[in-house]
């Protein structure tokens, strides 16, 4: 690790007044990323601003018809909340099963969102349930959230303080481990909600993306005979010793009917 | 001695104790006062000229002590990193040996290569200083591709190696071969690649230096699994020190399966420098450095073919393989894929005529040097996947064909085509408690409801055998080994009656501590917690050859048996002037010198006592004291043999293959500790599913990087990856040694891979797949179902 200064502020704001001015500050949610990152010195913050300390960001709240998830919850909590298992079961599932037990305890939503890793697997439910991310300077759609490989939509200085998720009339979510990191290969997730269905694939490409096809098909009919026949075109999915380009799309299909199927159970 | 500490029980692990509650020392955890830290600045090409290396402003900083490049080692003449196994091609002559240096000197030969040497305060300040230094590189085209290290037009590795070639090597007759092949019924044909692997064992290799100016004395703390050898070749061929003033020390070491057996550049490095610092020096491993540069195991790529007759015996074997060197040649690179490899063709048939042909092969990646099993899991594979591959083709049951062509009960001592003689054996008994325990019988009926459920589920075989227990030293001399293959043991008692085991074998997971006491407990009558087995030090043990090639229980173990030996000799002598009887009425069992018919007795202790308070004692004819040792060289190697049986069911859908029971009937002779061969085999099978299913070393074709150089992209096996498997033993004692002791922990690994791979081709069979490679991965099983079903297509 390169040296550092650190910070451990207990707001919000004096958090948000810490980065100002410093460009290459950084924030760290859970660490999960940020630490390994720092350890292989691939990256050179002049400070680190660690969020542990800020308690108003973390927490699991049901308001209406919708569950909004604090940014500093830890995935561990998502997976185990009674409210979210109630409410959005699915969500629960894909919590529960980012990476390990110790990686659970110290990752955080807003902390895989902002980083937008290809792999991560929160992105998927984000767009599939249509959620709105929620800043400390505004608010976010879930289809204008993500932009690219790393690349979202928060600006200088933007936090994410909470996510908020629909309830969904049917979800679930799939998703294809690469056999070494065991991060998503492919993981799509699937949701019927009130504003329709929603198809948001992870790990396949540059950034988590839906697939209108099989949303159009499953309009018309929840099922996943409905969607069997079609096929994701190669172009632009990630390729790597794990997975080609062809695998993956072909893994598309099976996940996402899999998907169907268990959100059907 | 009890029967629940002797030969036989399943006696805890004294080790347990220090492992399981951080009280290990391992070499990162010695105090040393005023140590430094050392950093290695490796190449990050994986073939490129040096054109220069600037070092002034990585001086400057802060923490520095001193920074030495390839410039500094070959000025100060330190010897090069040797190659201890002369291998004959097929012209006579001594395989190419191209200088390996232990720090670059003007070309860097894989990304790893070691280029400079940072010694500073802290290892951080080390490492911030090395990415100060600036290195320019020329670089050159790498080659990487093992199918094609021998093209011609390939870059060349060393120009002492022309096309990169270091042998050509082979065994048995062609001209004989070929005429069996002409006149068979059927002949099997395989390709088939052994996939190059990475050891990663749990604690990454690390060494510590000191030097104490006023005595001239070295002391070398490595992560060593044979500490006198690394102290022989240090001192006599690479650093000129003389021998008995470096001293080698291996403490708890987490693990070596082979990589950590070789004289590498780093302790070498810190070893040398720790003199001209004037503090000692430590370096450990990142993961990533050991993912780069601890020896690579494996590596070949092999054609076979297998002549039948018409009933299915085998009337010849031929194979052809390349193997590959990496870009130099490590200690034992050499004898790997030759008299670990080929001498174990025949497998446990009587295949009357086998030919092998090897080339070794220079690529610029990291050196490839023995990995649990070293030649004896690439013989295994080949021959148990063209055996289960003409038994498909000939349409008759795998295991059947096994039988027909197993040596007989009756034909041990069995000669084999391959220079091995297999000194007992009896392998019906074994492949029929593997199918009992797998339920072969239920087979077809589990693929049946696997089906019902859209899965494919494939059963597969590997009847392996081993040569290990390495080794008589006249053969190992004759087949061009530097060394001989013995091991020592001393027995040394304290008067008041506890013991020392001290061995010249190393413990880095065998578990010594508990089975060696076991050994002497059963035949001393030594209550177990009064014995202490000692390792791992060059100033107190006695030269030893270290542990591999599942060699300290047969050979260290009878050296052990011996040394007791001459301590029931010496006691006997004792015990009958105690008793006043002559030395041949004394008899010796349960720990007690006694005269046959009399209720005269000496206890063990007592003859102890008086070996160190001589008193009452037959000075005149005998010398005080109680500390025998023994030096054991073996007359054969060991032959463990047996049957894996995988059972795999594989989701179409996605490629993915799921182990879903595992069985393994072994001879490994008799047994020490059940509980410890148990471990030895679990861990064995697990790295051999590693092997089959997920384990992968990839270099980019183009650039010569590891695409794989950490646990993002190399899959290592996890609990979750395997299920409980399902062990039996057969018993057929070792005839040459004194403890009747095979090897098992190798076998594991030797045996695994082709009992899976098999299984994944009988599963895939009904679809019209003939060949999958190994890492059988989703990926790799998706594209081998896909390549098929567009074949039945056109």
């Amino acid at each position: 690790m390169y040296d550092f200064a650190y910070h451990r502020p207990k707001s919000l704001a004096d958090a948000v007044s810490l980065l100002k001015g410093k460009p290459e500050g950084r924030v760290m949610s859970g660490g999960m990323t940020l630490i390994p990152t720092l350890k292989q010195r691939l990256a050179k913050p002049s400070d680190v601003v660690d969020l542990a300390g800020v308690k108003e960001l973390a927490g699991i709240k049901v308001e209406g018809n919708n569950v909004v998830i604090g940014g500093m919850t830890r995935h561990a909590d998502v997976a185990t909340s009674a409210d979210v298992k109630g409410a959005i079961p699915a969500l629960a599932y894909l919590a529960g099963h980012i990476g390990d037990p110790q990686v659970r305890n110290r990752g955080t939503i807003g902390g895989s969102i902002a980083n937008n890793d290809p792999a991560a697997d929160y992105p998927a439910a984000v767009v599939a349930l249509n959620a709105t991310v929620t800043t400390n300077t505004g608010k976010h759609t879930a289809d204008s959230f993500f932009k690219g490989l790393f690349e979202t939509a928060l600006g200088e200085g933007e936090l994410v303080t909470s996510v908020s998720f629909p309830k969904a009339e049917k979800a679930a979510y799939m998703k294809f481990p690469n056999p070494a990191s065991r991060y998503a290969m492919v993981g799509v997730f699937v949701a019927k909600t009130a504003a329709g269905v929603r198809v948001a694939v992870t790990g396949a490409g540059a950034s988590v993306f839906r697939v209108k096809a099989m949303e159009d098909a499953l309009a018309k009919n929840f099922s996943s005979a409905a969607i069997k026949d079609i096929k994701i075109p190669a172009d632009g999915l990630n390729s790597d010793i794990h997975g080609s380009a062809e695998y993956r799309a072909h893994l598309v299909g099976v996940m996402a009917r899999r998907a169907v199927d268990a959100a059907n159970k | 001695m009890t029967a629940a500490t002797g030969i036989g029980a399943r006696v805890l692990r004294t080790e347990d104790k220090r492992f399981l509650t951080g009280t290990g020392r391992y070499v990162d955890d010695l105090p040393l006062a005023r140590a430094t830290y050392a950093y290695f600045l490796r190449s990050p090409h994986a073939h490129a000229k040096i054109k220069s290396i600037d070092t002034a402003a990585a001086k400057k900083m802060p923490g520095v002590v001193e920074i030495f490049t390839g410039k500094d080692t070959a000025d100060a003449k330190v010897g090069g990193l040797i190659c201890g196994w002369v291998v004959k091609g097929k012209d006579g002559q001594p395989h190419k040996a191209p200088p390996h240096p232990v720090m670059a000197l003007d070309t860097v030969r894989y990304v790893g290569d070691t280029v400079a040497m940072v010694v500073a305060s802290s290892a951080d300040e080390a490492k911030d200083a090395a990415e100060a230094i600036k290195v320019d590189y020329d670089v050159k085209p790498a080659n990487v591709d093992l199918a094609h290290a021998l093209d011609k037009g390939v870059p060349e590795v060393h120009p002492e190696a022309p096309g990169n070639l270091i042998y050509d090597w082979e065994i048995g007759v062609k001209a004989d071969i070929d005429a069996a092949f002409a006149k068979a019924a059927h002949v099997t044909k395989l390709d088939l690649v052994n996939n190059r692997l990475i050891p990663n064992a749990m604690e990454p290799r690390a060494a510590a230096a000191d030097y104490d100016k006023g005595t001239g004395n070295y002391t070398l703390w490595s992560t060593s699994q044979n500490p006198h050898v690394l102290r022989l070749i240090l001192s006599a061929f690479v650093l000129g020190i003389p021998e008995h003033k470096l001293r080698v020390i291996a403490p708890d070491v987490g693990g070596g399966f082979g990589s950590k057996i070789f004289c590498y550049n780093e302790e070498t490095m810190v070893t040398w420098a720790a003199s001209r610092v004037g503090r000692p020096i430590k370096w450990t491993a990142e993961r990533s450095e050991s993912f780069m540069t601890d020896a690579h195991g494996r590596d070949h790529v092999t054609h076979a073919e297998l002549a039948l007759d018409r009933d299915g015996k085998f009337l010849a074997l031929r194979v052809d393989t390349i193997a590959n060197m990496g870009a130099y040649l490590s200690t034992f690179s050499t004898a790997v894929p030759t008299y670990l490899y080929a001498t174990l063709l025949a497998g446990q048939y009587t295949t009357p005529l086998i030919y092998a042909n090897v080339r070794a092969a220079l690529t610029h990646t990291a050196p490839v040097d023995a990995y649990r099993g070293a030649g004896r899991p690439e013989a295994t594979f080949v021959i148990e996947s063209i055996v289960s591959k003409a038994a498909a083709e000939m349409k008759m049951d795998a295991a059947e064909l096994r039988r027909k062509n197993f040596i007989p009960t009756t034909a041990f001592p069995y000669q084999t085509p391959v220079a091995l003689q297999y000194d007992s054996g009896n392998y019906p008994p074994i492949i029929d408690e593997a199918m009992k325990i797998a339920d072969y019988k239920g087979f077809e009926a589990r693929r049946a409801e696997a089906k019902s459920r859209g899965k494919l589920r494939g059963i597969g075989f590997s009847s392996y055998i081993e040569a290990c227990g390495l080794g008589p030293s006249r053969v190992i001399g004759q087949l061009g080994g530097g060394v001989g293959q013995w091991e020592s043991a001393q027995i040394k008692f304290n008067p008041t009656g506890n013991v020392q085991i001290l061995t010249g074998a190393h413990s880095h997971g065998q578990s010594h501590e508990t089975t060696f006491a076991q050994i002497v407990s059963d035949k001393l009558g030594v209550p177990i917690e009064s014995i202490e087995v000692v390792h791992g030090d060059t100033a107190t043990t006695p030269f030893g050859m270290g542990s591999y090639g599942s060699r300290s229980l047969a050979v260290g173990g009878s050296a052990i048996m011996k040394a007791a030996d001459k301590i029931i000799a010496k006691g006997k002598k004792i015990a009958a002037h105690l008793m006043e009887a002559s030395v041949a009425d004394v008899v010796f069992e349960n720990g007690t010198f006694k005269v046959a018919g009399t209720d005269k007795a000496v206890p063990l202790g007592a003859a102890v006592f008086a070996a160190y308070v001589p008193h009452n004692y037959p000075l005149e004819e005998l010398e005080p004291g109680m500390d025998e040792n023994a030096f054991y060289d073996p007359s054969n190697f060991v032959y463990p043999a047996g049957t894996q049986i995988c059972e795999v069911e594989i989701d179409p859908d996605t490629g993915t293959v799921e182990v879903v029971a595992h069985t393994a009937v072994d001879d490994f002779g008799n047994i020490i500790n059940p509980m410890i061969v148990d471990g030895q085999v679990h861990g064995g099978i697990v790295q051999g599913v590693g092997q089959a299913l997920m384990e992968n070393a990839v270099y980019d074709k183009a650039t010569g990087q590891l695409v794989s150089g950490s646990y993002m992209d190399y899959t290592m096996p996890r609990a979750d990856n395997v299920p409980s498997f399902k062990l039996g033993n057969k018993v057929t004692p070792c005839p040459h040694n004194p403890l009747g002791v095979k090897g098992c922990g190798e076998a594991g690994a030797i045996a695994a891979p082709a009992a899976v791979m098999n299984a994944i081709h009988n599963a895939l069979a009904p679809l019209g797949v003939t060949h999958v490679e190994m890492p059988a991965t989703s990926l790799n099983v998706w594209q081998s179902i896909q390549g098929a079903q567009h074949a039945a297509a056109e």
